[in-house]
Parts: structure tokens; sequence; C-alpha cells
């Protein structure tokens, strides 16, 4: 087990490495942010003592060195356009995009998880049918529709809930959390749904394709006949066989859902990194570009990791066989 | 005769198909009586599993009983709601099915089942159910089974879930045990000790058994009575040891022919020509016409029903009323 955890560990860092590697050398290509830096009235002097300032005149392994060494110490750079340093910066805007993440990870995973059973308990009722048939819109149509959508129908035709922005917010600590105010909570809404929407379907769809593929399988026709009662089979026995592959695809969906909030966010002007990100695509700003690609990539590996963990807990085959090589 | 422990009357189960219902099982009756052993053979596909589902209540949609009825100690159990049953499942009737590897659910241990399983149909508490549990898996010959009930499925050989299964199945104490091809997905090496340690929990709990397989010997070493059916039909119904050296259908005794014997001299075994019908193209009167040797013209039209013969039945116009015959040609 331990000796599984750590060559996890190891491949996790080494997939970081290569998102790093390929995140750095594609940002050769956006554009010079120099010119962006420096107003029309620049000589060429300004742009060689700019260049040299930042390092960029520096060989292409030794600018991916010297980030990787300064990332490891925590200092991932400055701004070219704030001028203030880039940790600083996304310290500032992971939580509204972290809580972002997490609502709609917890919408689609509860949603998904037991409108899933329930289709698949009720195979053939009306109710079961319009779900499925409703989550095709779900699945086919694209976020920033939904988006859009939702805003229409809920800010401005009925006018319950704000079209944009995170609402108040209060500070505790370096955090600051939209889920102490009113209009925080108000505010969460609907890019929550917006972003959960397309993983909720996906997951509903996964759950009961596997949950009536469990319940045809002899154990349940064997709990069946030693008379055991329907919820203890269909939510003992059927439910966790059902969750070990929906587990991992439920992993893969939420390290998305962070890297689709860009989307949403553009769409609901939520000041998360995700719109960080578009603006400073927009003025070539490479620090911030390659922070936000290697902090969506710590996300994605973390969460794999913990995927994988969790196979041990609910799957006891796996653990034997591990120890079983241990030996 | 008192009431048998089981008696079922005329039961036919269809399947609804695009082209029209198909009668899988037609008209099967049989009794069962407290304490015996009943074996039911049969080739794939002649009904036999079909008619243990039925009984425990666990057909799967779109089969139905179409029609008939079955009782369990005088009490009509066909028609109960599906609360009803389940409580009758387990706890009246267990069920032993063919594949021990896929009978057990991966992720609990034998303890969470066998518990869960006790706990459903006796008041009991944990603890008491974990020593029933402790006493029930050492009685199906689980070495140390104190300390293996914690154990998960995969932990287990084919043979030992087997055993475990069977424990499953008596948890409750019932009166009827029906196992389905118990054996058939084991090793030859096995499936002997299987069907000892099968028979000797159900005499010791008092249950009857309905054993469904298509090994005669099994039969042959384990039941009282022995069911033969083809077709969807009960070809012959009897005591074991009369059907096996006097078989009176044609059916049967073609079956016992192609039984390998060490006294035999033969190289080839006698073997039936053609194959069992297809359920959709049953020829009308007597199912198995177009394959017996003995066939005359009402088989062809008539379906025989079963006519009692000495101490058993027969479903075949041969062993109708001599006098009758005349008459009728």
């Amino acid at each position: 087990m331990l000796a599984y955890v750590i060559r996890r560990v190891f491949q996790s860092i080494f997939v970081l490495l290569m998102v790093g590697l390929v995140a750095f050398s594609m940002f050769r290509f956006v554009g010079d942010p120099v010119e962006n830096l420096l107003g029309q009235e620049r000589t060429q002097a300004d742009i060689e003592r700019v260049r040299d300032q930042l390092g960029l005149n520096d060989p292409f392994p030794v600018q991916y060195v010297k980030f990787l060494g300064n990332a490891l110490q925590g200092n991932l750079g400055v701004s070219y356009r704030q001028g203030r340093p880039v940790s600083e910066i996304i310290a500032e805007r992971a939580p509204a995009t972290l809580e972002l993440a997490g609502v709609s990870a917890l919408f689609a995973v509860v949603f998904g998880v037991g409108l899933g059973v329930f289709t698949a308990i009720r195979r053939d009722g009306f109710m079961a049918n319009l779900i499925m048939t409703t989550s095709l819109i779900g699945v086919s149509l694209p976020t920033f529709l939904i988006g859009i959508l939702l805003i229409y129908v809920f800010a401005v035709e009925l006018g319950w809930l704000p079209s944009f922005g995170r609402g108040e917010t209060v500070k505790i600590g370096g955090w600051s959390t939209g889920f102490l105010t009113e209009s925080g909570l108000k505010a969460i809404i609907l890019p929550a749904i917006t972003l959960g929407l397309y993983q909720m379907t996906l997951i509903m769809r996964l759950v009961r394709s596997e949950m009536l593929e469990v319940l045809r399988t002899d154990y349940i026709k064997f709990a069946r006949a030693r008379g055991l009662s329907t919820r203890a089979i269909n939510f003992g026995h059927a439910l966790k066989n059902t969750l070990v592959p929906v587990i991992t695809v439920t992993g893969l969906q939420i390290g998305s859902i962070i890297a689709f909030a860009i989307i949403t966010e553009t769409v609901f002007q939520w000041p998360g990194v995700g719109l960080l990100f578009i603006n400073a695509i927009q003025f070539v700003d490479i620090p911030v570009m390659a922070a936000y690609l290697m902090l969506i990539s710590v996300m994605f590996v973390l969460i794999n990791l913990i995927v994988d963990l969790l196979y041990f807990v609910i799957d006891p085959r796996l653990s034997a066989d591990a120890s079983a090589r241990g030996h | 005769m008192s009431t048998p422990l089981l008696s079922v009357r005329d039961l036919v189960i269809k399947f609804p198909t695009r082209h029209g219902p198909l009668t899988a099982v037609d008209g099967v009756s049989f009794d069962l009586a407290a304490g015996e052993v009943l074996g039911v053979v049969g080739e794939s596909g002649a009904g036999k599993s079909l008619t243990g589902s039925a009984i425990i209540g666990l057909l799967d949609p779109p089969g139905h009983i179409a029609s008939g009825e079955i009782y369990l100690k005088g009490e009509r159990i066909d028609n109960l709601r599906p609360e009803e049953m389940r409580a009758i499942r387990g706890r009246r009737i267990g069920m032993v099915f063919q594949d021990p590897l896929t009978s057990l659910n991966p992720l609990y241990t034998i303890a969470d089942q066998l518990i869960e399983t006790i706990r459903t149909h006796l008041r009991l508490s944990e603890r008491e159910a974990r020593k029933r549990a402790i006493q029930l898996l050492d009685d199906v010959g689980i070495p140390a089974a104190s300390r293996r009930i914690d154990d998960y499925p995969h932990q287990f050989s084919g043979g030992m879930r087997q055993r475990v299964v069977i424990a499953l199945a008596l948890a409750a104490g019932p009166e009827l045990v029906i196992a389905d091809e118990p054996t058939t997905a084991l090793d030859v090496s096995v499936q002997a000790q299987i069907i000892d340690v099968l028979k000797e929990q159900c005499t010791q709990h008092g249950a009857s058994v309905i054993l469904i397989t298509h090994d005669m010997g099994v039969i042959a070493e384990t039941a009282d009575r022995v069911a033969v059916m083809y077709s969807g039909r009960i070809a012959e119904i009897g005591p074991v040891r009369e059907i096996i050296q006097n078989a009176k259908h044609p059916y049967t005794s073609g079956l016992m022919g192609s039984i390998p014997t060490l006294a035999q001299e033969e190289d080839r075994l006698v073997q039936i020509p053609g194959s069992m019908p297809r359920l959709s193209d049953i020829p009308p009167g007597c199912p198995f016409n177009p394959r017996c040797d003995k066939v005359f013209d009402k088989c062809r039209v008539h379906r025989p029903s079963l006519i009692p013969v000495e101490n058993r039945e027969v479903a075949c116009w041969l062993y109708e009323d001599t006098e009758a015959r005349g008459a009728a040609t």
C-alpha cells in the first residue's frame, strides 16, 4: 500500500514536470509580452532592457529551470501586467474558483448519483424516462448557452438571482468566502448549476447504466433469493458495487469542473482564476498563464491520486492483491 | 396422505415476444413431501430452472406465471404480494445457484452477508446472529470458521464459496431448498463433496430439496424421486431407483442409455436422434414424437398428460389403458 502510494506520487511529479514543459514552450508562440508592456513610444534600448530584466534573453531550458526552481519556493514570478507576484494574485482569486467548483461538484455528485439510482430502479417509470430524456439536453448544450439561458430565465425574466459577480464576501484569514452572506449564496447558484450540469448528467447516466448492470448480476439475484429487503438490495448491495467505476469518472469530472470554470466564470463575470487566465491571455501575461496551468494540473493529479486511493477503501479485492504482491 | 410440503399444479410460464407468447413451461404438476429430495433432470431449455425460479418467485421479467398454482404447506404462494413473497424467500424457501464465484457480493465479508440474511428473517442480536453464522459455516465444513468468517468471497476457492452459499441458503432454516445446478460450475473433484454437504445439511435442518441438474449420476446418488423434463413438460416422474432401472418413457430410456457405465462393452453410447424442439416450434401432440422410436398416430395429434403407472407417472400414450387404446384404434 505504502509502496503503491510512493510510486503514484513519483508518477504525479513526472506528469507535472511534463505539463510545465509543454505549457512553458507553448507560451513562446503566443506573442511577445514586451509589445504590451511598453507603450507606443518605446525604443529598441527599452525593449532590450525589459527583455533582460524579465530573463527573456536566456535560452529556453534555462528559463524553464529557473521557473521550476522559483515555483518550488512558492515564487511563481511577477505578473507582467499588474507588476505584483503571481502567487499573491492567484491566492486572491483561488477561493472564488474553488468555492464555485466545490458547490458544482457537490451538485453534480448528489444529483447525479441520486437521479442515476432513481432512473435505474424505476427503469420503465414515466418520471425516469422524463429525466433520461431531459438529461440529453444537459449533455448536448454547450456550457455558455446553459449559462445564458439560466441568466435569461432567473435573472432577467424572474429577477430571483443575480446575473453576475460573487455578491458580498467575507474575509476569513486569507480566504474570502461568499458562503456567509445572503447575496453571496444567491450569486453562486446559477454559476454552480451551469458549471455542474454537464457533469451531473454524465454521472447520472453512468450511475444508471452501471446500476442496471449490477442489478442483473447473480449476487443480486442471490440476495433476492435470501429474502433481503428491496432497500437493502438496492442501496446496500447494488449501489456499492456501482460506485467503483463511477468514482473514477467522477474524479476526472471534478478535475474538469475546475478547468472548465473558465467559461462559466467568463459568462457570469465570476472573479476567479479562470477569468484571471482569460485576461492574462489577452495581455500575454506569461507568468500568470504558466502558474494557472500548473495549478490546474496539480489539482488534476491530486484528484486522480485521491481517486486511486479511494478504490482501496471501497474494493477489498485490491488491497488483497497488493498485499499478496508485497509478500 | 397429509398435505405435501410443496405442491405445483399445472404451472405454465410464458414469455411475451414480438411473435406472440412463448410457452417455456407448460402444465407442470408435482408434489414434494417434507424431507424429500426431488431431482429434476432435462436438457438445457427444458424448463427446469424456470420452474425453480417460479417456485421462489424470482422469474426474470418478462417471463411470468401465466396460469397454475403453487402451494407451500397448502398455502398458495404464487399470487402473493411482493413483500409477502420476500418474507418467504430465504425464511421458508432457500435457493442455491449455479456459479458460486458470482453468487456472493464481492464487496462484503462472508460475515456481513450471513448476518444480514439471518437478521432479516430471525429476531436475533448482532452477536447471536454472528454465533449462528459461525455455526452454519462450521456445519458446511469451512475450516476455522470463526476466523474465516471475516474474509471476503475472493479469499475462498470455488468449492468453499459454494459451501458458503449453502450456509447462506440455510441461514434462516428454510423448509425447502431449491438447488439450481449447484455443482455444474465446480471442479469434478469437489462436486461430490458439495452434493454431500448439501444433502447432509438439508437432512439435518429437515429441509426438502429440489435438485435441478442435468447430471443423472448426481440424481441417482442423492434424490428420492426424479422428474424428467422435456420441452417444458414433465415426461416421467417417480422413484429414482425404478426409473433408472426401468425407464418407461421413451425419452427417459434414451436419456438413461446415454449414460456411460463401467460395465458397458459397446464403443458408442446410445444417442437420441435429433434435438429438443425450439420453444417457438413445439410439435403438436407429444413434444417428443419426432424423435421417438415408438411413435404412433395418436402421439402426433394428442398431447399425453401424466398417466399413473405402478407408483410413478408417465406422459406417454404407450401406457394409456390398453382397453381404451384398443377402442380408439
